[in-house]
């Protein structure tokens, strides 16, 4: 039998028991919702906030903290939505080079021994600035396909249920099946123990922010497509959803102890909770407020979970 | 020699260097026109920074993970309910300050509160803790425009002895925080809970306590600064506290104060105070457009941390 008050069941328990609660009182209050258009509309914009989350739990595989989260993902719709449109082959260049520009920060703060915290708050002025200067004012266009991607109605399930999901499952294979994935967990758990078994710590550091780089140009691609346009501003939320998610989703900022799952879950949780308020009919002025609260709520059910847990151990 | 040679191993001496060499290249290119305004409005500006900066040292430096997200909130929260209680009444201002006070006295209890009964990262903590500190502004402050009373607005903008006043107060309140830190018992067991809280625990500090004070000082100087800012800008606006989230972690960080904790570095948050300031009026003298003047101050940041980090692992 599986023992469900094992510490990672317990990391995943808690987080798909909240988006689970959530999700049946808004049923509730608004039956309508329980259909295909209901959930697409619920979890479209949860679809780039879940890649911006993975992206993140990526940085935090290592402990490392990304800042600038929020401004990349920005900077990545205000390309998307002019050079990728006009100019794919351009586009795509830049977005390449700034997966290398993730990979250069990543052994930058691994050479020098910088604290990410800095480094990534300095980018994120840097990616701020380069929006700006590519879109001074809203505006731009998703490119045709993109917009027919994002706004596609596959049978039966709706897209943002199908992405999640895929979402969910591929960076599951790739942090916690693969043997890549155990390396770069390692990393964050004893860094030592895994540099003395012979890996190089530089190329898993650079590797892991590229794949995070790579998560966030999906997310951007995702929010424009979504959006139809973009803006210099159009993510500056992400940065703090992004480790709100991670954190919600049974993550912690150190050890390298993440949950792929848990922080697609704790996407959508987080999205749920402001149409959570609207369904409520409560002004939308709590509308942050309200997903403070469920983070709260969500932390203290968690620790009365682990305290559960060390009670049955003891017993 | 000797006096230049102690100096040049302050950790903060790098930020004024940075600080002046700004501030001469700037003026260099106005050919010396605007030396006056430019220090006045450097001092003035700076002054913000400065005072949310020193609240941010503090909790960084009770060690790694320790960082306080909420300031932005709690300058907007405080700004806007001190402008709503006084109302534009000259009388009234010291109620004003109070309430801003008690907001940001209720904030950083609730703060630790949650770090301590939830056992939460204060990163998240904080975090949490903003979304209902910004929702309640808004809340609060919909549709309202208010204007700060007159004594109060003309006191933040003018200047004594050709000091801004608000400078004044930055150096007040910088001052105190330098001898809480260096001078008396609880700035010890600040440096110590953030060297080893383990170490600290065991030598019978009082963690807690110095912890949930460090919160709320940090809160206390967040509010207190809203304050001083919605009175200085005439009036508060919901985002007034957003772009002091970044900088007063920057501040903190550049002026020289270890990042994992237990080491602080006052006069350094004046140094990179300043330093920040001028980057921004450098490159607006130099006429670059604004999206060229983040990506300047970003460089700029992570040059300043690859130097200093350089620095700090050499003397270890």
């Amino acid at each position: 039998m599986i023992n469900w008050f094992t510490r990672d069941a317990a990391r995943l328990l808690i987080p798909a028991l909240s988006l689970t609660v959530l999700l049946l009182v808004i049923f509730y209050l608004q039956p309508r919702a329980m259909s295909y258009n209901g959930l697409n509309l619920l979890f479209n914009l949860a679809v780039p906030i879940a890649l911006a989350t993975i992206a993140q739990m990526l940085i935090m595989t290592v402990n490392d903290l990304d800042l600038s989260m929020g401004t990349f993902v920005s900077f990545v719709a205000c390309v998307v939505a002019t050079f990728l449109n006009t100019n794919p082959l351009l586009g795509v260049a830049i977005l390449a080079a700034s997966i290398v520009v993730y990979a250069a920060l990543g052994v930058l703060i691994h050479v020098r021994n910088l604290p990410s915290i800095v480094v990534t708050l300095g980018m994120s002025f840097v990616w701020g600035g380069l929006a700006v200067l590519i879109l001074p004012a809203p505006g731009g266009q998703s490119p045709v396909w993109l917009r027919a991607f994002m706004v596609s109605k596959p049978p039966l399930v709706p897209l943002a249920i199908i992405a999640s999901i895929l979402i969910a499952v591929v960076a599951h294979l790739l942090i916690m099946r693969s043997s890549l994935g155990v390396v770069l967990r390692g990393v964050g758990g004893n860094l030592r123990s895994v540099e003395r078994a012979g890996w190089s710590i530089v190329r898993a550091r650079a590797t892991i922010y590229a794949l995070a780089a790579l998560f966030a140009i999906l997310a951007g691609l995702a929010l424009v497509g979504l959006a139809t346009s973009a803006d210099a501003n159009i993510a500056l939320r992400y940065t703090l959803l992004s480790i709100a998610g991670v954190i919600l989703g049974g993550g912690e900022f150190v050890g390298g102890r993440v949950s792929p799952i848990g922080a697609v879950i704790g996407a959508l949780t987080l999205t749920l909770a402001g149409s959570f308020l609207s369904f409520l009919r409560i002004s939308p002025d709590w509308q942050i407020g309200a997903q403070g609260m469920i983070l709260i709520v969500v932390l203290a059910l968690r620790l009365l979970f682990n305290r559960l847990e060390k009670q049955r151990k003891s017993a | 020699m000797i006096v230049i040679k102690r100096l040049l191993h302050k950790p903060w001496i790098w930020s004024f260097v940075a600080a002046v060499t700004v501030w001469f290249v700037t003026i260099i290119f106005t050919g010396g026109a605007s030396a006056f305004g430019l220090t006045q409005a450097t001092l003035t500006f700076a002054a913000f920074s400065i005072i949310v900066g020193t609240g941010q040292m503090f909790v960084i430096t009770l060690g790694p993970g320790n960082i306080d997200l909420s300031v932005p909130a709690t300058m907007t929260l405080a700004g806007t309910v001190a402008l709503k209680v006084m109302d534009g009444d000259n009388s009234m201002i010291v109620p004003g300050l109070l309430v801003a006070i008690a907001i940001g006295f209720a904030i950083g209890i609730c703060n630790y509160g949650l770090i301590k009964l939830l056992r939460i990262p204060p990163i998240i903590a904080t975090l949490s803790m903003s979304f209902i500190v910004q929702s309640t502004a808004i809340w609060t402050n919909r549709g309202l425009r208010i204007k700060p009373p007159a004594v109060l607005a003309d006191f933040t903008i003018s200047t004594t002895m050709g000091i801004p006043n608000v400078a004044w107060i930055a150096l007040i309140l910088t001052i105190i925080a330098y001898w809480l830190l260096q001078k008396t018992i609880y700035g010890r067991w600040v440096s110590a809970i953030g060297q080893s809280i383990l170490a600290a625990r065991m030598a019978g500090i009082p963690v807690d306590g110095v912890r949930i004070a460090t919160y709320v000082l940090c809160a206390l100087l967040a509010s207190v600064c809203g304050f001083l800012l919605a009175n200085f800008s005439g009036g508060a606006a919901l985002n007034m506290g957003s772009e002091y989230l970044l900088m007063s972690i920057a501040v903190v960080v550049i002026g020289g104060t270890a990042v994992g904790g237990g080491d602080s570095n006052v006069p350094g948050i004046w140094g990179a105070s300043l330093f920040m300031f001028l980057v921004v009026s450098m490159l607006n003298t130099y006429g670059f457009d604004a999206g060229i003047r983040l990506i300047m101050t970003g460089i700029i940041i992570i040059g300043v941390i690859v130097l200093a980090g350089g620095n700090n692992s050499e003397q270890r």
